[in-house]
């Protein structure tokens, strides 16, 4: 069996990308990673820690322009079994071109490994159910949701080999970059701290960083607080939001409703702060808090501010 | 400008997620369909915003059966001048790209969008693969569309960040939150769809690469703890220590 994984190399690894790898080692045969970036190839060999027989990354593809990285990932996918994808930005892009250029189904949004009938698990109706799937093809194209298979560390240092390849020119001209200072990307971060509409009005979002910042955190909202201007879209999280899986969710003063619900419950542990022992949240939720926010997050924030101190 | 919008549908957001024929068929009783809000809300009132701004033909498209007419229908009244159902089951993403991809080759559009996924099956799959049927470039999730002549300026999520890029037509776009608001139909609009032209065409191919064999409900959560609210030093260790995440 003949593993390829895809990483994109312009900026350092993630814990996505060792997820990516790992779960390809774990299909069993060898591990080919292609990277294209600029990433120093020490870097690079870190991969072999989680299951990588060898790098190759190309030093010439440094635009992630999906139509080239598609035509170098066809030229030397042409004899593997597997090629795996983060189901990511650059999974969503690159992926479907090469199932269509090598005519390979793929999967998308895998959250396990296969089944033992081969078919492999996804999310379907916005985490409201899970659906297998299987391919026609000998070839697989596999996106991995992060945050679904823990990254296993399996090996040593593997060896990297640059290579320069260029493919037509491209289309796609990057004017600029925007990135928000200091916080975690929403979709890799392991504890989300979230509100809604209970919390009364944007100022009193202070506590919800502090309590964030506390965990070690990421902030999101839900739906209404986005569309009201209290908090930043990118924050929005559930149905037609960004979808999470971390392995903790803070709700607070947030209903629960299935909207919101939709793009959260893969979050492993679920705590739930609301007054209103009625909320539909609390259905969802591992713990729940009936109370206030305004009284309950101080409190929380010094219980965690304790737990870290000792 | 030529503006192609794919229009899937999608169970109505409050439907119950349930399945039939020994968990092999999503059990489609009493389940109502809407537009998959992503086609809608952004993809179709952005072609819908670039018409009224300069001038626009826009035409939908749906891989479906005759049933999906009703959301095509309200996709008209919404504002797209044309539709055209590619009649078929769409089981499968690479065969509902081909048969887009096919029916888009001959008729020369300059602006493909699709929404950023189907809230269904949450593929985000389509866009690219149309993509490359058509040799053309890819903008993924954007949040922004600005037209000047045969260019566009778009912006798209990238990990944790947003890029600007530019790109010259004809390009598949897929579409998320940002790109436009909802609009709702009005009465002039929905008695002005009945008389649109609503054509129906057969797919070109048949591959199919992939099939789902089972789907599932996840397991019930076992029931919430409750945490006294003045007591939250018992949380943070139940947080550590039981559920041992953080
Ligand atoms: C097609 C569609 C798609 C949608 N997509 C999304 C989506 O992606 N994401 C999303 O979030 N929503 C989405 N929604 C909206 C969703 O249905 C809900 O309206 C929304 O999630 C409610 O937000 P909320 O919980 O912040 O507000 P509310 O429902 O108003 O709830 C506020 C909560 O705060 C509690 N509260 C009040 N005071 C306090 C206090 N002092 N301390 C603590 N709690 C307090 C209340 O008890 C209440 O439970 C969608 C809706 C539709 C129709
Ligand atoms: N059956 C279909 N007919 C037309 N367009 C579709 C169909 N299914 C999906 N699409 C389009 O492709 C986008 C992404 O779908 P998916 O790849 O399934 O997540 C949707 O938002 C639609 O714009």
């Amino acid at each position: 069996m003949k593993n390829i994984v895809f990483i994109p190399a312009n900026s350092p690894l993630t814990k996505a990308s060792f997820e990516v790898v790992s779960y390809a080692r774990n299909l069993g045969g060898t591990v080919t990673v292609l990277a294209a970036g600029k990433l120093p190839s020490q870097d690079l060999s870190v991969l072999g820690t989680y299951g990588a027989d060898e790098v190759i990354v190309n030093r010439s593809l440094v635009a992630n322009d999906d139509q080239q990285i598609t035509m170098w990932l066809a030229n030397y996918c042409k004899e593997a079994n597997n090629i795996v994808f983060s189901h990511d930005f650059n999974g969503k892009a690159i992926a479907p071109r090469l199932s269509v250029k090598l005519k390979a189904g793929f999967i998308s949004g895998a959250i396990a490994l296969p089944e033992n009938d081969g078919s492999i698990k996804v999310n379907v109706y916005s985490g409201k159910a899970f659906g297998f799937m299987k391919c026609n093809t000998t070839q697989k194209i596999i996106s991995l949701l992060p945050n679904s298979v823990a990254p296993e560390m399996s090996g040593n240092a593997c060896g990297v080999t640059e290579v320069e390849e260029t493919f037509g020119e491209i289309k796609v001209k990057v004017l600029s970059v925007k990135k928000p200072e200091g916080s975690i990307p929403l979709p890799e971060a392991e504890r989300v701290v979230s509100a809604g509409r209970g919390l009364k009005g944007p100022e009193n979002w202070g506590m919800i960083e502090d309590l964030a910042n506390a965990l070690g955190a990421a902030t999101a909202c839900s739906r209404p607080v986005a569309d009201i201007g209290w908090r930043p879209h990118h924050e929005h999280v559930g149905q037609t939001g960004v979808a999470i899986r971390p392995n903790l969710y803070i709700a607070v003063g947030i209903s629960g409703a299935i909207q919101h619900l939709a793009g959260v419950n893969g979050s492993k542990v679920i705590v739930v702060i609301n007054p209103d022992a009625e909320a539909p949240f609390f259905k969802a939720a591992d713990y729940g808090v009936i109370g206030d926010a305004f009284e309950v997050v101080p409190k929380l924030i010094d219980a965690v501010k304790n737990f870290r101190a000792n | 400008m030529k503006i192609l919008v794919c229009i899937s549908k999608a169970p109505d957001t409050t439907s119950k997620i349930a399945f039939t024929e020994g968990n092999s068929r999503f059990d489609e009783n009493g389940v109502q369909y809407i537009v998959n809000p992503y086609d809608e809300w952004y993809a179709l009132v952005r072609a819908l915003e670039i018409k009224e701004a300069s001038s626009a033909d826009i035409t939908i498209v749906t891989v479906g059966n005759a049933s999906d007419e009703a959301i095509m229908r309200k996709a008209l009244a919404i504002g797209a001048d044309e539709a055209v159902r590619i009649d078929a089951e769409p089981t499968d993403a690479y065969f509902v790209a081909k048969a887009i991809a096919d029916f888009a080759q001959e008729k020369n559009f300059d602006l493909i969008l699709t929404g950023k996924e189907t809230i269904n099956y949450n593929g985000s799959q389509i866009g690219g693969m149309v993509a490359e049927a058509l040799d053309l470039p890819y903008i993924s999730i954007a949040s922004k569309l600005d037209v000047a002549g045969s260019s566009l300026t778009l912006e798209r999520e990238i990990a944790g960040g947003v890029e600007v890029v530019q790109v010259n037509l004809p390009v598949v776009v897929s579409c998320a939150k940002g790109m436009a608001e909802q609009r709702i139909p009005n009465m002039r609009g929905i008695m002005a769809a009945r008389t649109k032209p609503l054509q129906v065409i057969p797919p070109k191919n048949s591959d199919q690469l992939t099939s789902y064999v089972a789907f599932a409900n996840p397991a019930a959560k076992s029931g919430v703890k409750l945490i006294d609210p003045s007591n939250m030093d018992e949380l943070v260790s139940l947080l550590h220590n039981e559920a041992k995440v953080i």
